[in-house]
């Protein structure tokens, strides 16, 4: 049995629903725009119930703590295609097992699932770690990314905390969107513009004390490096290259 | 004016990158009024340098005139360096602009004493307050206590500071009396041991009104110059036991000394630091902080010297065989802890899914464990009958010979002639 669905969250979790009503026995799950179509068995096509979903989302969080449920929200939002199936069959092992039996990190399902939310939750903080915001001559602070997992919704408390003071902006450039802080709350936006023109706000848009720190930055980098310790391996492992765009001391 | 800032900060943060405390954990400070920063939990990292050391505070002196004459410091006062001092505006300028782009989880602040150590705590005191009462600045600051500055500035610092740390600079008394005659360990002692009661006094108080402020929440640290004086690694880690024990210590950092100087005391110029070294002692560190080793399992008369060619954990389990094989599937978690190979994640993950049933290898693997080298140390519900008993130093060499080390295999301590 292959059973379609739209790719979101909630469809994944109508999915289970529609799954627990008939029972088909194993199943497969693949988002539409992955699907090809197969003579050999047969396919449902799973149609998102916002209802349908809340009753699975509150009756998984009965059964797991705020740690597990956010979990399986960080596996999902990794994108990987394989993490659908993956998360389909976790909810379907929670709902027919006793309570606690997410702690069974000899299933491959749970062990997946903790190390995929492990690598996104690691994308997460690396992001925390190298935005680098540019102020804009309007007070801005922008900040333009594109990480390997769709973390931009687990930064927003983040950054409204600390930065409560300035209006700033993330966009992810990969996804095509971003968030906006306006000092009251945080919102979602979406810019037209040229693609180049995202990673790094323009020259003369920039605020005129922008340069004079940005080069105290990269001094600052330069004279607190000890080079008799030289360790090129070990700065490459924490700072892997595809980071190096955002981060101004490496420009 | 910027060029000069620009060379201050040259000059000042070149001089405090010898202090290798970096982490910017244990404090929960909030972002209070809407104001800028807050604390981090688990700390944040934000670059790293080439030497790979992690950057997440803006690490400077707030000056490096310095009375003090220490041999193995950059800023002693006998040195032919240029000197320079920050203003507390332009320390405050800096720390904020940083912050504000997200460079930074915030400031370490040192200082090389001028005057008197009341006059150089007393400008410390000024930066601080300034960014916490005019800029309402909540991040984190790291601050040196200035041994020998009065009580009264070292708690007004604390309400102010996230974490105070003074260096021990020598593991031991003789090795400081050597190289800083004017300095001795009591000076050390007698603050560390005053921020600690104060740290529980403020807590102890706070039970009781819920309005009493935050004292030095991310506690206190300090630092060790190792390779400068000939001392053992367990006199090294013996110092490090007793001041966690003593002063409830969150950190004690290991700094391999970089010859700066031509002094006879200490190794020549061009000595490369002692890096293996300085790795190892972290490891025990580690093995005694989250690991449940005592420092006398490790190091004690017969061992002194940590093993450079594999890792203190191993080197304890080879001397220890007759604990081993552990029955993965039976051992309690402290057992599981001591198997080389075995993190403190793995061993609660196997703690947690053995109640689900026996474990096999694939699963060991799977969850994470160093398998090749746990093997030799442990039996679960698959492993293959061997009639062999091992000695240790064989299992040594099956590991060594399928292991590829960073370091050298076999220290590599005779130079070469051409």
């Amino acid at each position: 049995m292959i059973y379609i669905f739209d790719g979101s969250l909630e469809g994944l979790l109508t999915a289970v629903f529609e799954w627990f009503e008939r029972k088909p026995g194993l199943t497969k799950i693949v988002s539409e725009e992955r699907h090809q179509p197969n003579v050999f068995s047969q396919s449902f096509e799973v149609l998102t119930d916002r209802a349908k979903a809340d009753r699975v989302w509150n009756g998984l969080a009965k059964r797991l703590d705020r740690n597990w449920m956010r979990k399986i929200y960080c596996t999902y939002l990794s994108e990987i295609p394989e993490m659908h199936q993956e998360i389909f069959g976790f909810c379907c092992y929670i709902f027919q097992h006793q309570a606690g039996a997410e702690k069974n990190y000899g299933n491959a399902q749970v062990l997946n699932i903790t190390q995929t939310a492990r690598k996104v939750e690691r994308e997460k903080h690396r992001m925390e770690a190298f935005i680098r915001f540019q102020k804009t001559a309007d007070g801005m602070f922008y900040c333009g990314i594109d990480p390997d997992f769709n973390v931009i919704p687990l930064l927003v408390n983040h950054f409204k905390n600390r930065y409560a003071d300035q209006q700033w902006i993330i966009y992810d450039i990969k996804r095509h969107y971003g968030i906006y802080y306006n000092l009251q709350t945080v919102e979602e936006i979406k810019i037209d513009i040229d693609k180049s023109l995202m990673k790094k706000a323009n020259q003369h848009l920039l605020d005129e004390q922008e340069t004079l720190y940005a080069d105290l930055w990269k001094d600052y980098f330069k004279s607190t490096n000890i080079v008799a310790r030289k360790n090129t391996k070990l700065h490459t492992q924490h700072v892997p290259k595809r980071y190096w765009k955002y981060l101004t001391e490496k420009l | 004016m910027s060029e000069r800032l620009r060379k201050k900060l040259n000059i000042l943060a070149d001089a405090a990158k010898y202090d290798v405390s970096c982490s910017s954990s244990g404090s929960d400070r909030k972002n209070t009024n809407k104001g800028v920063g807050n604390g981090h939990q688990s700390g944040i990292c934000h670059t790293y340098t080439e030497d790979g050391r992690c950057v997440s505070l803006l690490k400077i002196l707030l000056t490096n005139h310095c009375i003090f004459d220490c041999a193995y410091c950059v800023s002693r006062r006998s040195n032919d360096i240029e000197r320079a001092a920050f203003t507390v505006d332009e320390v405050v300028e800096l720390t904020m602009n940083f912050y504000r782009r997200n460079y930074i989880e915030g400031l370490f602040l040192s200082s090389g004493i001028f005057k008197n150590a009341d006059f150089t705590m007393e400008r410390l005191l000024r930066v601080v307050k300034k960014l916490r009462l005019e800029e309402n600045y909540n991040g984190y600051i790291h601050l040196k206590t200035i041994p020998g500055a009065s009580d009264e500035l070292i708690t007004e610092a604390g309400l102010y500071a996230d974490r105070m740390s003074i260096n021990l600079e020598m593991p031991t008394e003789t090795g400081l009396k050597l190289l800083a005659p004017e300095k001795s360990h009591q000076d050390v002692i007698k603050p560390l041991g005053f921020v600690k009661n104060q740290i529980i006094q403020f807590k102890e108080e706070k039970k009781l009104i819920k309005s009493v402020p935050k004292f030095v929440p991310a506690g206190q640290s300090t630092q060790m110059v190792i390779g400068a004086t000939p001392e053992t690694d367990k006199e090294i880690m013996y110092t490090a036991a007793n001041f966690y024990k003593s002063f409830s210590l969150k950190r004690v950092y290991y700094s391999g000394y970089i010859p700066i100087s031509n002094d006879s005391r200490m190794p020549v110029l061009g000595t490369q630091p002692p890096l293996l070294r300085e790795n190892r002692l972290y490891q025990t560190d580690w093995l005694m902080r989250f690991y449940g080793f005592d420092v006398q399992e490790l190091l004690n008369d017969a061992n002194p010297h940590l093993d450079t060619d594999i890792d203190p954990k191993l080197s304890w389990a080879l001397r220890n065989m007759h604990h081993f094989p552990i029955d993965i599937n039976t051992a309690d978690y402290n057992t599981i802890l001591r198997v080389p190979g075995i993190g403190v994640g793995s061993a609660k993950k196997i703690v947690q899914a053995r109640k689900f049933g026996k474990l096999y290898i694939h699963q060991l693997k799977k969850i994470g464990i160093a398998y090749n080298r746990a093997k030799h140390f442990i039996t679960c519900a698959d492993t293959p009958y061997q009639l062999k008993d091992f000695q240790g130093h064989q299992i040594k060499g099956f590991i060594l010979a399928e292991s590829q080390s960073k370091y050298l295999k076999t220290p590599n301590n005779q130079m070469l002639l051409f």
